[in-house]
């Protein structure tokens, strides 16, 4: 994932969870983030399917474990050319 | 997709420091209702509202008074996910001057919460119920081809509906604001899915129609969710996915205007909406400056795509007026100028008997806007204005935070179309009355009394972070120059007119020293926006041959910054006195007293009204304005000054 994107993830991470502190890290899950329930999930998949522009299905969604999983998989869309 | 609709494109964007703004609201002890109304009053995305929302919902819990913002109860009837829209209400509300507070019911447990004397809406006591209810969560089921079968569907649905409001208003006597049905996209048959009785598309119509039937006359409300999924496109509005990972009613990127439209409505029933529209001139209701560009070169017409574009504006306003809106005037300009096209240009639709109070003057707009909300005995509140130039807006709204002021796109074929969408003039119920306010305003254009300047101007200016730059006339200017010598007629001391071979030639004429000005500040670059000429044509003085600026920065401090530049010139120079000219024309009545408020002293007049100003460059003293000074190019240049022999 390059710095910018990186960034970019951050700064979500910040805005939807409300916390200033986080740091990414592929291990990183569900468990160890205050408010990370599957409501907030889906608000954090919408939020980076607005600011990336990429688009997330269902079986994607689902089956991400952690942030490395997370970043894989925007990793894998950013350098896809783009499908509609 | 448009963004007008999605992003909420008239309202100003969000601060970069809106995270610490919400912060700081909760840390400080202060007042918070009027600060959360401002960061309010920006274009939120979905995760902003939320964050709001938690300020809103934390103040409250904290036993913080939310004054001025006004209490109100809705509870929420859904049969899909809420847990997003309930926070963007909350948030929203605030923006119309409402502390919301929202309950929100089981999902999908409509009827009984309704029915239920007990449930936990009907003890909240709630003053509004919205009921949204997504066409996948009520009783409708396909009849193709079977008119009776359709009907009865159909006024399931509605008796459904109906079982609600019923019960709501036995238990809590709350108005309910009742959601009609977007229809989605996927059809079975194509356009017949409209026509037969029985299809999807005929069910929902059908429903529609029954609903929008049984709340006129009633104290219910609708809430025309299927308009504004229309509005936007009900392939952009019905998102598959976003419905299988969460059953979300709608695309979530809707979520802010959504949530807009509902508390224009909730406003709209506590008496919240606007009354007024003021409307700026120049570049706002045609194109062009009618100072400038006379009756014939302003852009107001059928036949031409800049003239229609305008005339859609003015049809837009009339309409509002026809619908009780009153229309006022706020316009930098000479009174009899600015009213000029209103009275003989035969392609304008308004006229000046559609204008309550027509205010055409050279003071700052917030003055202006105070005086006509007085004059009209209407509050800031009640007022919008529109207007072209960010600058007049961005003081507007510091100044008369009160007045709603919408971003303007550049092009001003989506000028009406901005205004609509920004709802300001959303009303709940319709009366004769409404009509006929306009009415009662109109007939007379008049002018407001004079009012004191509101606000610190100063301080204003202080924050746009401005940058003048001198230079003198060079190749690259030349025809930007030439272009205002021969264009500008009213912030124009002398009006002569030069060829662009004449402005050449005062390049390297050692008789003349010249200024072409530019100017930036946060809203953008402004472009050249001031020519000075002066001659050297006697021992000692600077005769000030032209001096022209744009009005459109007027009342910034341009002109005393550039006298400033003169003087330091002209000392450098040797030079001891600046002369200055006043020639009148019907159009330059606006700069009769500029030598008088710069400090220089009348010592001619001649019958045709021409005035001669003289002002002694050792002795003059001219206090800086807030901005930046750049001077490029004067180095090297020979001395203008004529020395004596």
């Amino acid at each position: 994932m390059s710095e910018q994107t990186q960034t970019a993830l951050t700064d979500i991470f910040h805005d939807v969870f409300d916390d200033d502190t986080i740091v990414l890290r592929p291990d990183l899950s569900a468990a160890d983030v205050d408010g990370w329930d599957s409501l907030a999930h889906v608000r954090l998949l919408l939020t980076i399917e607005r600011k990336m522009g990429i688009k997330f299905n269902a079986v994607e969604a689902g089956k991400l474990k952690n942030v490395g999983e997370l970043i894989a998989l925007i990793d894998n869309k950013l350098s896809a050319p783009a499908r509609k | 997709m448009s963004a007008l609709y999605s992003e909420l494109s008239w309202l100003p964007r969000t601060p970069k420091d809106f995270t610490a703004q919400c912060k700081d609201v909760l840390r400080d002890s202060e007042p918070a209702g009027a600060r959360i109304q401002t960061l309010a009053s920006c274009g939120m995305d979905e995760n902003q509202l939320i964050r709001l929302a938690k300020v809103i919902s934390s103040s409250r819990a904290d036993g913080r008074s939310l004054a001025p913002l006004s209490e109100y109860r809705l509870a929420l009837i859904s049969n899909a996910t809420v847990d997003f829209i309930a926070p963007a209400l909350t948030a929203t509300a605030a923006r119309y001057g409402i502390a919301l507070e929202c309950v929100t019911a089981g999902y999908d447990q409509g009827v009984q919460e309704s029915l239920n004397p007990d449930s936990e809406i009907n003890r909240a006591k709630p003053h509004g119920v919205l009921i949204a209810l997504d066409w996948r969560g009520v009783p409708v089921k396909l009849a193709l081809g079977k008119p009776e079968e359709a009907q009865a569907i159909v006024n399931g649905v509605l008796g459904h509906i109906q079982m609600i409001r019923n019960g709501i208003q036995q238990n809590s006597g709350a108005t309910c604001m009742v959601q009609n049905l977007a229809t989605p996209p996927e059809l079975l048959m194509g356009s017949l899915d409209r026509a037969l009785p029985g299809a999807l598309r005929n069910l929902l119509d059908s429903v529609n129609h029954g609903l929008a039937e049984s709340v006129l006359g009633t104290s219910d409300v609708l809430m025309d969710v299927a308009g504004l999924a229309e509005t936007v496109g009900l392939a952009n509005w019905f998102s598959p996915s976003e419905w299988n990972l969460a059953k979300l009613p709608f695309s979530q990127a809707f979520l802010p205007l959504y949530a807009d439209h509902v508390c224009r409505i909730i406003a709209a029933l506590r008496g919240k909406t606007r009354r007024c529209l003021v409307l700026d001139l120049d570049n706002t209701l045609w194109g062009g400056v009618i100072g400038d560009d006379g009756l014939a070169g302003i852009q107001i017409a059928q036949g031409d795509a800049v003239g229609e574009a305008y005339l859609a504006l003015q049809r837009y306003c009339l309409a509002l007026r026809e619908r009780g809106v009153v229309l006022a005037v706020s316009s930098k300009n000479e009174d009899d100028v600015a009213r000029s096209p209103f009275r003989e240009h035969p392609e304008m639709l308004l006229r000046e008997d559609h204008i309550a109070v027509f205010q055409a003057n050279w003071n700052d707009k917030a003055t202006n806007i105070k005086a006509i909300s007085e004059e009209l005995a209407l509050g800031l509140e009640s007022l919008v204005f529109v207007d072209d130039n960010p600058f007049e807006r961005h003081l507007v709204r510091k100044t008369l935070p009160q007045v709603a002021i919408p971003e303007l796109p550049d092009d001003p074929a989506l000028y009406a179309r901005t205004l609509a969408a920004a709802g300001y003039f959303e009303l709940a119920t319709f009366s004769q009355e409404d009509l006929s306010r306009a009415a009662y305003y109109d007939g007379n254009a008049r002018r407001a009394a004079l009012q004191k300047q509101v606000g610190d101007l100063n301080q204003y200016l202080a924050s746009l972070d401005m940058e003048i730059t001198f230079q003198p006339f060079n190749e690259t200017g030349r025809a930007r120059i030439a272009q205002l010598i021969n264009k500008s007629n009213q912030f124009n001391l002398t009006t002569r007119r030069y060829t662009e071979a004449e402005v050449a030639e005062m390049e390297s004429n050692p008789n003349c020293f010249t200024l072409q000005i530019r100017l930036t500040d946060s809203f953008g670059d402004n472009g050249m926006i001031s020519v000075v000429i002066c001659r050297a044509t006697r021992v000692g003085d600077w005769d000030i041959d032209t001096w022209l600026m744009s009005c459109r920065v007027l009342g910034r401090g341009v002109e005393t910054m550039t006298l400033r530049e003169l003087l330091e010139h002209a000392s450098e120079r040797g030079v001891k006195k600046l002369v200055g000219t006043f020639r009148p024309t019907d159009k330059n009545k606006i700069v009769e007293q500029h030598y008088s408020k710069l400090g220089f002293t009348e010592v001619a007049r001649s019958a045709d009204g021409t005035t001669v100003w003289e002002l002694d460059v050792a002795a003059a003293k001219v206090e800086a304005c807030p901005m930046r000074v750049r001077s490029d190019g004067f180095a090297g240049r020979v001395s203008v000054a004529l020395q004596g022999q």
